[in-house]
Order: C-alpha cells, then sequence, then structure tokens
C-alpha cells in the first residue's frame, strides 16, 4: 500500500476541553476520527480558559475551533470562545461543539455564533462530513 | 502574532509567496540560535522543554517552540499533542508555540522548519525550541537544522545495544537522561559513557558530549542543561564550527529549494492526460521521461515553485 497524497493545504483544527471538565473520552475519540480524515488536530488538553483557547488557536493559525464540553457549563463557556474571538479579530476561525447539550441550548448557542454542536450519539461520521462540506477542499 | 501565525502556514505549505516574504524580511533577520530535542516517544520532551521554557521566561528570553509530530502517511492526518504539556505558557506573549506535522512536506520538514525558524526569529524569538519525536529518520532532519541537539532519554527503554543503534549516538551534542527520579537512570548513564568512551562517535572530534541528569516534571537538572547548551554554543562559535556550519546549511537549504521546484514542475509535467504521462505508461520506466522532463526544466519559462 503506498502512501496516499497528503492534501497539500491540511485544514488544522484545534480541539479543547474548557472549564472544569476532565472527561476526555470523547474528544480524544473525535480526535482519531478527524486525525483519519486527513485533518490536522491539535489537541491541547483540559481545563482550558477561552481565552487559552483562543490563543493557542491563533499561535497554531487553525481555522476551526472544536470545544468538547460535559459539565454543563456550555451556555458560558462556548460564547465565551466566540465573543473572544470577535475582541482578537478573529471571527473567521469557526467554533464547532461537542457534549451533553439540551436542543434548547442548542438553537441559542447557534444563535451566538457556535457554527455547529453535536450532540451524544451522533456519528463521527457526521462531524467529518459537516468539516467536508465547510471545507470542500480537504 | 497572527500575521506571524499565518507566515509560518504559508511555509509549511510551501505557497508561492513565500520566497517573496523570505526575501522581504531579509534585512530584519537575526537568525535565532536553534535548540532541537529529539528522542523515543514518551521520554519526557514536552515536558523537558516546557521545563525548560520556563527558565528562560526566568532570564527573560522570548522563546518559540515549534514542536513536531508524525502525520499518518495514508491519511495525511495528524494529531499534534505537544501544547498539552506547555499549558503554564499559555497567554505569555513571549512565548509562541507552534505544533507542526512532520510529514506531507514536499520539500521535507527541515525546509519548512528553517523558514519558519527565520520567521520566528524576525519576530524576536530567541532561541527557538525545536521539538521532534524520534520515529525513523525526523531526527536527522533535526540534527540538520539545530546547532544544539540535545537526546533525550530515560530508565527502562531497553538494554545497551538500543544505544549504539545507528543514528542516536552521532547526533546528540548533549545527552539528557530525563526521568532521573526513576530506578535505573545511573545504569543508563553508566551504560551511555561506556558506549562514548569506546568510541568517540560525535562529528565534532573536540566536543565531549554531556550527559545531563533531569527530572523534567520536577523542574529538577534544568539549568544544568541550560549551561550544557550555551556552554556548546560557546565551542561552536570558539572554534569557528558555527560559521562553517551556517555556509554548508545555506548550500544544503538551496539544494532543497531547487529540489523543490523541480519536483513541483515534474508533477505539472507529468500531470494525467499530457504526453510525457502517455510516454511514461508506454515505457514503465521513469528514465527516458525523466531525462525529458530535465531537458523541460532548463528550457526558457520561468522558474516557479
Amino acid at each position: 500500500m503506498s502512501p496516499a497524497k497528503a492534501p497539500a493545504k491540511p485544514v488544522r483544527i484545534l480541539l479543547a476541553k474548557v472549564g472544569l471538565d476532565g472527561h476526555d473520552r470523547g474528544v480524544k475519540v473525535v480526535a482519531r476520527a478527524l486525525r483519519d480524515a486527513g485533518y490536522e488536530v491539535i489537541y491541547t488538553g483540559l481545563r482550558q480558559t477561552p481565552e487559552m483557547v483562543v490563543d493557542a488557536a491563533l499561535q497554531e493559525d487553525a481555522q476551526v475551533i472544536g470545544l468538547s464540553l460535559h459539565s454543563g457549563a456550555h451556555m458560558t463557556l462556548f460564547p465565551a470562545v466566540v465573543s473572544e474571538l470577535k475582541k482578537k479579530n478573529a471571527t473567521d476561525i469557526i467554533v464547532f461543539g461537542g457534549g451533553i447539550i439540551p436542543d434548547d441550548d442548542v438553537e441559542e448557542l447557534k444563535k451566538q455564533g457556535v457554527a455547529e454542536l453535536f450532540t451524544p450519539g451522533t456519528p463521527l461520521q457526521d462531524i467529518v462530513e459537516w468539516l467536508r462540506k465547510r471545507f470542500p477542499s480537504s | 502574532m497572527r500575521a506571524l501565525a499565518r507566515a509560518i502556514t504559508m511555509v509549511e505549505r510551501r505557497d508561492a509567496e513565500v520566497r517573496e516574504l523570505q526575501q522581504a524580511l531579509r534585512d530584519r533577520v537575526q537568525t535565532p540560535y536553534v535548540v532541537g530535542f529529539t528522542g523515543a516517544p514518551g521520554t519526557g520532551k514536552s515536558t523537558l522543554v516546557d521545563a525548560l521554557v520556563a527558565l528562560l521566561r526566568k532570564r527573560e528570553r522570548s522563546v518559540a517552540v515549534i514542536a513536531t509530530d508524525p502525520n499518518s502517511p495514508f491519511t495525511g492526518g495528524a494529531i499534534l499533542g505537544d501544547r498539552i504539556r506547555m499549558q503554564r505558557h499559555a497567554l505569555d506573549p513571549k512565548v509562541f508555540i507552534r505544533s507542526m506535522g512532520a510529514r506531507g512536506h514536499l520539500g521535507g520538514l527541515s525546509l519548512a522548519a528553517r523558514e519558519a525558524i527565520r520567521l520566528l526569529g524576525a519576530f524576536g524569538f530567541d532561541p527557538v525550541i525545536l521539538e521532534t519525536v524520534g520515529v525513523g529518520q525526523s531526527e536527522l532532519e533535526v540534527a540538520a537544522v539545530a546547532d544544539t541537539t540535545v537526546v533525550v532519554l530515560t530508565p527502562n527503554l531497553g538494554d545497551g545495544v538500543q544505544m549504539i543503534k545507528a543514528g542516536i549516538l552521532e547526533i546528540a551534542d548533549i545527552f539528557v537522561v530525563n526521568k532521573a527520579d526513576l530506578e535505573g537512570h545511573q545504569r543508563v548513564a553508566t551504560e551511555l559513557r561506556s558506549m562514548l568512551s569506546l568510541a568517540p562517535k560525535s562529528q565534532d572530534k573536540a566536543w565531549k558530549q554531556p550527559i545531563v541528569a533531569t527530572s523534567a516534571t520536577r523542574q529538577e537538572g534544568i539549568e544544568e542543561l541550560w549551561a550544557a547548551i550555551e556552554s556548546h554554543r560557546k565551542h561552536r562559535e570558539a572554534g569557528g564550527k558555527a560559521k562553517a556550519q551556517a555556509e554548508q546549511r545555506l548550500k544544503d537549504e538551496t539544494a532543497e529549494v531547487v529540489a523543490e521546484i523541480a519536483r513541483q514542475r515534474a508533477r505539472e509535467a507529468l500531470a494525467d492526460g499530457g504526453v510525457l504521462a502517455e510516454r511514461l505508461r508506454e515505457d514503465g520506466t521513469p528514465y527516458e521521461v525523466a531525462e525529458e522532463i530535465l531537458r523541460l526544466l532548463r528550457g526558457p519559462r520561468e522558474l516557479t515553485p
């Protein structure tokens, strides 16, 4: 099997766990799936503040930020990342989220600028397909 | 900061604008000192780099880290996880950390890394720390870019024979035995010392490779490590080695740029549906078509990567 040709311009995705939440199984599974779909995944680990996440995304020149949260603080922390991006003039960076998020909150978060939310039970392929639609060349 | 981050993306992607960028920066560039860290997965390289960054920040240096992790050879995808160990430097504007996939660079990692280092230097970061996993040959590329190469070992990596395998002894300017809080680190140092005394393999005969014991998680031995790096830097500069090496590297880099342009032109020439692609299918071997492409390369078209 010969090595497949790597995309010349791989999409860089920063994955982070924000807030006080040590449940990182989900984010690691997603990281692996995105890796296997050919993306460059930068995983920054647990207990990040919105400022840390945005700062890292800027240094890494990531096009996408993926947030994982199971602590219930998504209504505070997800919009905080979006507003930190606004503060840094970096609203071109797309934010998506995942975790235990009720349907009503999903609608509200989308209104506040989170591009998409993936709740428990989402097939990994759905996340990959969503990214492929956002970045057709990848 | 975003400008710097974007510029590094450009050199990684090998965008055509890279050359203009490098030309524009030429006068601003103060080439930073480059310290390379390599070693097997799990030896504590990222933690060690994190500890060294902390020390350098105490001494008010601006530090950049380029941390490489391997890409999948099949999908090109990668998980770049070195930042996890360096979280305490988040939000410090004098620390710039960039993760880089080690594969999938057309011109090899070293070309992208070298240009990224130059950019970081232009933005005032000095030294630059280049970290790479020793899984294959990318550690050799690090040695080709770094001014001082640090090879990280730990206890329980295997017996003494592992140490005399090609590459490890030759590329190191400094050895670190990390995890010195674990049992067995003395034995690693002893075995290493005896290997080195049997046949000094350092390419620089006048330099005796020091062995530094560290415990990165406890921030122990880091001052000694930095002292060893500094003394290697002075050794290189005093012996005129630094200058000679810089000249040699510029030659190597030029050859790599030529290879990159040629490779790109060759791929264009061999595009599906073209005459040469057809001939290649008929011939079944690359040599005649390669000659043809080389003739095309000598042609008048301006060379654009």
